[in-house]
This record gives C-alpha cells, structure tokens and sequence, in this order.
C-alpha cells in the first residue's frame, strides 16, 4: 500500500491579522503558523494503515513556501518515509483547481493507492483540493472520512453525514479521502523519530514547473470581516465584568 | 436558463439548505433580470419536483437515471456535469452541505469551471453580482474572481439567504437525460445510521453553555458545569472539544452537530469557525468570553468580553449561586 499525505502549512486559531500592503493577503511576518488541524489526522489515518498492514510507504507532500518544511519534518517525524516539497513563493495561488493540477501532475507517476487529505484547510478553506486531484486522476473520492478498513482490492470509508448520521460505503482503488479531524488520536512525534526525520530525502518542486493550467478563480481583494450586529464590549477587572454580566443575564436577557 | 439550483434530497423532501440556495437564486434572479430553473434527481426526483414547482421560478428539471437513484460522488459529479452541460446556466447553485462539498469539485474539474463554495454574501459590481467567502479562520472575507465565461459554480452557507423569503408561483416541469456508464460508478454506498441516538436535545433547549478549545483542558470542562448547573443550563461545546475526548458527541453544536436557538448562548473560549457559528447564529442572546479580542464569534456576539475564561467562570458561578 502507497499512501501520499497532503500537509498545508497554516497560521494557527490564534493568529491575528493584518492585511499586506496590496489587500491581496495578510502580513505573514509573527504569525503563528502550524500544521493545518485536520492533517494531523489524515498523518496518522495514513500511519495506522501502514501498521494494520504490516507493509508500505507513506509519502507526505506540501505546497507552500520555505516555511512548510516544518509541516514537512513533522510529519516525517511521526513517520512518513520521505517527502516532496512543491515551493511557491509569494503571491500565492489560492485556485483550488491550479493548486490540485500541481499536486497531482507531482504525483502521478507515483502510483499511489490512496491520497490522504485534511478535510479542508484552516486558511482559504476551500475544501476541494483532494477531491479535483482524486477527479484528475482518475481515482475514487470521499470527503468527511470518519473511519477507514482495508480490504481486498478496496477500501471501506465511514463517512460523516449531516446532524449525527453516518455511511460507509466501499470503494475502489486508488482513492483519494479528505479526512474530518477526531477519527483518531494523532501521535506526537518521538525523540528517535525527530532524530530520524533528519536523514529523510525532501525532494523539491516549483510550483511553476507543475502548474500548467489557467486559475479557475481568485481572490479579488480580503477585508476584515465586518460585524453582524452591534456588540456591546464588557470591559473593566474580572470582578466588575461578572457584575455587570450577572445584571445582563437578570435584566437584560432576564434567565429568571 | 441563467440560474440553475441543483436540489438535495432529504428523505422525499428539499433540503433545507436547498430552500435556502432558491431563495438566494430569486433575489438575485430579480435584482439582475435572470431566469431560474431547479434541477431535482436521484430516487425522489418526482417528489422533490413537485415541490419545486410551487416556487416562483421558471423550470423544474426531472432526472431520473438508475445511476444517482442513490448518492455517490462518480454518479453525482458525472450527472450534474452533464445536465449543467446540456443547459448552459451561467450560475449554478447550492446549498454548501455535506453532500455539494463531497461531490461538487468533481464537477468543477470535469467542467473546467470554477466552484465558488461556502460564499456568505454578494453584492453588485458592473451589474453582476460578486461573491464572498470567509477565510483565515473566519476573520477575513474574500472576495471570488471567476474566470472569464460560464457556468459558474456557486455553494451558499447554510443561512446566507432565509428560505422564508422563498417566493411561491408555478413552474414547467419537464424531465431531462443523461448518458452514464455503469463502469463510471466505482463506489457502492451502505445505508446511513445514526450513532449514540439519545444523549441531550439541545435544540430546545432554553440557556446554553457552551465551551471551546480556550477551555485549555478536560480537568477544566466541570467549571463550565457547575457554572450551567447555576442558571440551569445545558452544557453544549464545538467541534475540538469533542474531538479531544473532553466532551461526548451529542454535546457539540455546529454543522456536523446539533442546531440550537436558545435565549441565551454562553460561549466560553469559543472562537467562532463557521462550522459551530451555523449551529448556533440562529440564538437570541450569544455572550462571548474570549482572551482573543479578533475571535469571530465576537461579530455575532450581543455582549462580548475580552478576558481569560479561567479566571471568569468561577467568580461568575459564584456570584449567579448568591
């Protein structure tokens, strides 16, 4: 079994923004980047197959600039046997469609059995690019993959549906699954792993070089996200905020 | 057509979602002089049309095809490619659910055409309508650039439009076609389940606590506890939480949980992805407490702190037991 992970490297919940000079993204310099939350779990779904099936290998790929390789160590520190770095300098491509069409001419000599992708990404959020790199490839595509099992020729998905419901259904291979994050425990990397990951080949890429499409969309400007309502901000020491929210709740929203 | 609205089925009935997607299709329709037509498939093609046509649109489209009875994404992608194919829209739309998100980049690749999902707003430039979306964890919002030409490709989050704007009237009803291959059908779907049935109903539920990552961790959730058990209150938390073992499943609020619209929503460290805010915006009364001033939720919110969760919640228990 030959499994690629998708990695994204991304600022973390916590960022703070402040847009670029153009308005065309944000200023990267102090952010909190990390690994995008749901990687996590497509890194161990992929490291976990490995294990059940006592044989394979586990390529992880990103796309990003320099910073990625951080993405990259971790997770061949958990693991992964070697990785492939596609570099992108900035301004970056936020076309779900031209970011898939390069990750995918990357790999397609690979011959993999099954791609593994976070469900979406924590920044553009788009959530498509696994899906068109399964389409482009001619693989089978399943997103809000809970559960995964193996089996002859094919693998059986539990997928997320709406409001607590649930579906597995078998498919064939190759495959490409967006996995939802909380369908396991991912592992922290260990001593001898972070060690190991040092002698791991990264193989390199230019964006430019496997990119060979025209963008579908782009980003025409970001601003902050403007306020639905009207907020009244509680402010003072923590002792005068619970006053005040303690009268909000009595007489304002009136709890009884 | 210019605006075509693909349906999903939910158990014989349009999706809420879908509702939501005409509605938007009509006020946009209006605003710009477009035509719209509503495409209804898979087993419950007829029903779901029949329902389509008592809204104020142009065309109902029928496609029934042994091949998207049930769902899959190779059925789907193929079908709905070929439909927007044959009818040429210059928009198509839905509801960003669970299902258009699994199957609709398919079509966007087969096409070659952009997919704008998740958009939360438009407004009117050079006499078009443009798209929005939230990024960076909800603190942003970008604005979509198709490329040049049709169709576009377009998914509303749940709540961009209120299906209760939907205009009623009549509609043509006629059946299309599509030439699919069994062979292009490589996933063969089970029958859905639900899991841990029971737990709490929280969508009934009157106050709402609700905790999030900012929580910091499992030794902190009875804080939140005792503070709910205070003012009678049930305890509700985002996805992390829940992912993290801190909480059980049936707590969580958000797209893949409940939907709540209590009078009060206590958000605790909670910053606000859209996943739980489509859960929870519907609420009468949200109060926010979180250490990050940008946190999304805070847009939503009626009364908003800035402080840090641990060091509110006990004085406030304490001081509602008083």
């Amino acid at each position: 079994m030959k499994i690629c992970i998708l990695v994204k490297h991304v600022p973390g919940s916590e960022a703070q923004f402040s847009l670029s000079e153009d308005g065309s993204w944000v200023q990267e310099m102090g952010l909190p980047f990390e690994m995008n939350e749901s990687d996590n779990y497509a890194i161990e779904e992929a490291l976990q197959i490995r294990e059940k099936m006592g044989e394979g290998e586990v390529v992880v790929v990103s796309l990003g600039p320099d910073r990625c390789q951080k993405v990259i160590r971790e997770a061949l520190a958990k693991g992964a046997d070697r990785a492939i770095h596609i570099k992108e300098d900035t301004p970056y491509n936020t076309d779900p469609y031209s970011i898939a069409t390069a990750l995918a001419n990357t790999i397609k000599d690979e011959g993999f059995d099954l791609v593994l992708s976070g469900l979406q990404s924590d920044d553009l959020g788009f959530g498509q690019a696994g899906v068109i790199l399964g389409e482009i490839l001619g693989m089978t595509t399943a997103t809000l993959v809970v559960g995964t099992e193996i089996q002859d020729g094919k693998i059986k998905v539990k997928r997320e549906l709406e409001s607590g419901w649930f579906q597995w259904q078998t498919m064939e291979l190759p495959a490409s699954l967006a996995i939802q994050s909380g369908l396991n425990q991912p592992r922290y990397p260990s001593l001898k792993g972070i060690m190991g990951a040092k002698k791991k080949e990264i193989k390199e890429a230019s964006f430019r070089d496997v990119c060979d499409v025209d963008g579908l969309q782009a980003f025409n400007g970001l601003s902050v996200q403007r306020a639905e309502k009207q907020t009244e901000m509680i402010e003072g020491t923590v002792d005068q905020v619970v006053t005040k929210l303690v009268d909000v709740f009595k007489n304002e929203i009136r709890i009884n | 057509m210019d605006i075509l609205v693909v349906l999903e089925d939910k158990n014989g009935n349009i999706h809420r979602m879908s509702q939501e997607a005409i509605t938007g299709a009509q006020q946009i329709g209006s605003e710009f002089s477009l035509s719209i037509g509503i495409l209804a498939m898979g087993v419950n093609a007829n029903a779901l049309a029949e329902q389509a046509a008592q809204f104020d649109v142009e065309d109902v489209l029928t496609l029934e095809n042994e091949h998207v009875s049930n769902y899959t994404a190779d059925g789907y992608g193929a079908a709905v490619a070929q439909v927007v194919t044959n009818e040429n829209p210059t928009y198509v739309f839905f509801g960003h659910s669970y299902q258009v998100r699994d199957y609709v980049p398919r079509v966007s690749a087969k096409l070659k055409r952009p997919f704008l999902n998740d958009v939360v707003s438009y407004s009117a430039e050079g006499g078009k309508p443009v798209f929005s979306k939230q990024v960076l964890n909800a603190k942003l919002v970008a604005e979509l650039q198709p490329s040049n030409g049709g169709p576009i490709l377009i998914s509303f989050q749940s709540a961009a439009f209120s299906s209760d704007n939907i205009q009623n009237g009549s509609a043509n009803v006629r059946s299309v076609s599509v030439d699919l291959d069994s062979s292009a059908i490589k996933t063969i779907p089970e029958d859905p389940f639900q899991e841990e049935a029971g737990g709490v109903d929280l969508s009934s539920a009157e106050l709402i606590v609700s905790v999030g990552r900012g929580i910091g961790k499992e030794e902190n959730i009875p804080l939140a506890q005792e503070l709910a058990k205070a003012i009678g209150a049930e305890i509700a938390s985002s996805r992390p939480v829940v992912d993290s073992g801190w909480l059980p499943s049936h707590h969580q609020v958000g797209s893949s949980g409940q939907t709540v619209a209590p009078k009060l929503y206590l958000a605790l460290g909670i910053s606000g992805a859209i996943q739980h805010v489509v859960g929870m915006k519907g609420s009468k009364n949200i109060v926010v407490i979180n250490k990050d001033p940008d946190a999304p939720l805070f847009e939503l919110a009626d009364y908003g702190i800035v402080g840090d969760v641990l060091e509110i919640i006990p004085k406030l228990t304490e001081a509602l037991q008083a």
